[in-house]
């Protein structure tokens, strides 16, 4: 199979979308003229003209509210954050609107739309560029999140986040853009909701999502040199979640590492946690532990954002202790 | 030069702006009892409502129309039944202007299944798709970007349809009222919004937070703008009629501050008068500026009213109002089975889209009936949430 980076991935998503629906186009800030902050929407402006791939002014929550107007009458906007730390301007917009209209209404306005860009840290960007938000949308009933770790899971949940009647969140990886791997052409839709095992193993399961699928791969990778198979499984989607999946992971291995990107308190593994406990308690042969970020702002200075991220290593000594070695 | 609050403030009473004369504009009586009597629904469904919140039938926070009838009925019948109107929380007039039902309307309020919108939303967000009523909102100014995102829909499918939309003198100091307006601007898109200046945000003068009278504020966005006065009907409508026509022409956004006042507390919560507005200044206004007695004095002095007619037509109000409390009344509570409906629409095979317990044990939930488009129900329960749409 061809090989795509994330960025060709999410860019095939949406032009293939685009071409086959009249009614999608992409609104944000640099998303024209610029080929997108991140060039994910590059050459999309000469392909779909003005109308349809339009340069917003910097007013997050303004284009985010005019988005879902568009929405609540029929067309299926793609509002690209230039990363969701600005997102953070739109909340009210998102949780207050999007995520509440179709209810308050009694069923009468559905809100079609897709909220995209990266989410977390890349390098060295300081506090401000640096915060994973998953928490921020997971919580919010009428909201819909996923967050593809791989080019062809890009291509796949976008293509079915555009499709979806409902508000969903997609959370890209700004580390994440060159990365490579096979995706298949055409209709390649990943389902909402359908979590997948990304490495298989028997000893030990790490649950992740998002970017941190590659540091639960590295992990397994080094515990493998261990004699330790780990199963790494990719939720791939926070809302709707797939706790079948999680439940027979669990079942497999007794053992559960959760590794995420964001601050731990009411961060999504705690949720994953309590899941596990209520559901499998019986499963378990030793508490499930979390790799999270350090409980602090992410710093800038090279050797404490080190430090502030989760890494392979914490993963790896997370195993170990949930295995009692 | 900056302006003291002083001077805005006599600014505001007195300035020099464009005002249409009051005059009845060239409307016919039909039309003009048409005003009279929607305004005079207007008020006695807020009268209605205000007794049915005395008595427990009401919930919640819930904000009275009365003073400002003029507003709605004058902006709304200046527009097409396929034009879109959103509003605030203050909207009950303003749903029944554009067609919804008061039955409805009454039914929304008591939190009944009937309501406009199934008895989910209340007195701050009533909708009805289906005669483009798109909602009540109840974060001040957060509706302004959905009014351009109307009108960027219309835009882009080349309709010839306009978006009204009503907000409160409070939410002109919002971010989203800023950021809205500007892109409103560069895209030519297709909104009137009406900004309904009734002097307070709760307790607070609009002159006390501002330095501009609000219509100079879209001078800032090069969007045409007017003050008129809020009372007449007439002239909310003629200024209404002109900017909509303009809209539809595709020369885009405009903005119309309404100069009106409301009689009754900011909500059921807040006396009449009291620490921010005194007894006497209500009273005067009262007195002064209805927007019913206006529109009547001037009708009957052209003899295009007499009070037999008047008396028909407030009796034809009164029972439409006491049919809509009676049926109200009378209409089932909301259906439990609705608490998980309409949260999604898209309802998925896979994966839980509800974390609750409380859900996945009342996993049986009833397939009722849904209002409104694609009817999408969801069904709880554990994997047991399905795609109909
Ligand atoms: C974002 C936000 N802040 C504060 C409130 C609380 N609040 C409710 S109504 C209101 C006053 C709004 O006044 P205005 O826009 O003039 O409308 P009016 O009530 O006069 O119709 C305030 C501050 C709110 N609902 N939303
Ligand atoms: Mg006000």
């Amino acid at each position: 199979m061809r090989e795509l980076t994330y960025r060709e991935a999410l860019s095939e998503a949406m032009a293939e979308e685009m071409e086959r629906d009249e009614s999608v186009f992409l609104m944000g800030e640099e998303v024209g003229v610029y080929n997108g902050a991140y060039k994910v929407s590059r050459g999309f402006l000469d392909r779909f003209g003005p109308q349809r791939v339009v340069d917003t002014p910097i007013s997050e929550a303004g284009f985010a509210g005019i988005g879902i107007g568009a929405a609540m009458v029929g067309l299926r906007p793609i509002i690209e954050f230039m990363t969701f730390n600005f997102a953070i301007l739109a909340l009210d917009q998102i949780l207050n609107t999007a995520a509440k209209t179709y209810y308050m209404s009694g069923g009468q306005i559905p809100i079609p739309i897709v909220f995209r860009g990266p989410t977390g840290a890349a390098l060295q960007l300081a506090a401000q560029h640096s915060q994973a938000v998953e928490t921020q949308y997971t919580h919010s009933p009428g909201i819909k999140v996923v967050t593809p770790g791989t080019p062809a899971d890009a291509k796949g949940l976008l293509k079915a986040a555009i499709r979806d009647d409902d508000p969903v969140v997609v959370l890209e990886g700004e580390l994440l853009y060159n990365v490579k791997g096979e995706v298949p052409e055409g209709e390649h839709i990943v389902p909402l909701g359908v979590a997948e095992v990304k490495r298989e193993g028997s000893d030990v399961s790490i649950i992740t999502h998002g970017k941190m699928v590659h540091v639960a791969l590295q992990a397994a990778a080094r515990l493998a040199k261990d004699q330790i198979s780990a199963e790494v499984l990719d939720l791939r989607s926070l809302r709707p979640l797939d706790v079948d999946a999680i439940l027979t992971t669990v079942a497999k291995t007794n053992r559960v590492v959760y590794l995420e990107e964001g601050w731990p308190l009411a961060g999504v593994g705690a949720e994953i946690v309590n899941i596990i406990q209520e559901e499998a308690f019986d499963e378990l042969d030793a508490p499930v532990l979390r790799v999270t970020q350090a409980d602090v702002p992410m710093p800038y200075a090279k050797n404490l954002e080190q430090l502030a991220k989760p890494s392979a290593q914490r993963v790896v000594d997370a195993c170990n202790r949930v295995l009692y070695r | 030069m900056a302006k003291s609050r002083t001077s805005l403030r006599s600014g505001l009473e007195t300035a020099d702006l464009p005002r249409p004369p009051k005059s009845l504009g060239g409307l016919s009586r039909e039309a003009l009892l048409d005003f009279l009597k929607e305004m005079l629904l207007s008020r006695r469904f807020e009268e209605a409502a205000e007794e049915a919140y005395a008595i427990g039938k009401i919930g919640g926070f819930c904000h009275l129309y009365i003073g400002q009838e003029a507003v709605g009925v004058g902006a709304i019948r200046a527009i097409r039944p396929d034009d879109y109107v959103i509003t605030a929380y203050r909207e009950h007039a303003q749903a029944i202007n554009k067609g919804i039902s008061p039955r409805a309307v009454m039914a929304e309020l008591f939190g009944r299944s009937t309501g406009c919108s199934g008895g989910k939303g209340g007195s701050m967000h009533l909708f009805d798709a289906s005669v483009n009523f798109m909602g009540g909102y109840a974060i001040v100014g957060g509706h302004v970007p959905l009014a351009a995102g109307f009108g960027w829909a219309i835009k882009y499918r080349g309709e010839d349809r306009v978006c009204l939309c009503f907000l409160g003198d409070a939410a002109v100091n919002q971010g989203s009222f800023h950021e809205t307006l500007n892109m409103a601007a560069v895209w030519k898109l297709p909104v009137v919004y009406v900004v309904e200046n009734n002097e307070y945000g709760m307790g607070t003068a609009y002159a006390r937070v501002s330095t501009l009278p609000i219509f100079e504020r879209a001078c800032s966005y090069d969007i045409p703008s007017t003050a008129v006065d809020g009372q007449d009907v007439v002239a909310v409508h003629t200024a209404v009629r002109e900017y909509a026509e303009r809209a539809r022409r595709g020369e885009g956004p405009s903005l119309i501050e309404a100069r009106t006042y409301r009689y009754k507390g900011h909500s059921m919560s807040d006396p009449v008068h009291g620490v921010y507005r005194s007894k006497e200044e209500v009273e005067d206004r009262m007195s002064h500026a209805d927007p019913i007695v206006l529109l009547r004095s001037r009708m009957e002095a052209v003899g295009l009213i007499d009070q037999a007619t008047m008396d028909a037509l407030d009796n034809e109000v009164r029972a439409v109002v006491a049919d809509a409390v009676k049926f109200a009344d009378a209409s089932p509570v909301a259906d439990p089975s609705q608490l998980y409906t309409h949260v999604y629409h898209s309802l998925d095979v896979h994966g839980r889209l509800f974390l609750d317990r409380m859900n996945r044990s009342a996993a049986k939930v009833s397939e009722g009936v849904g209002r409104g488009v694609g009817g999408g129900e969801a069904r709880g329960g554990v994997g047991a949430n399905r795609k109909d749409s």
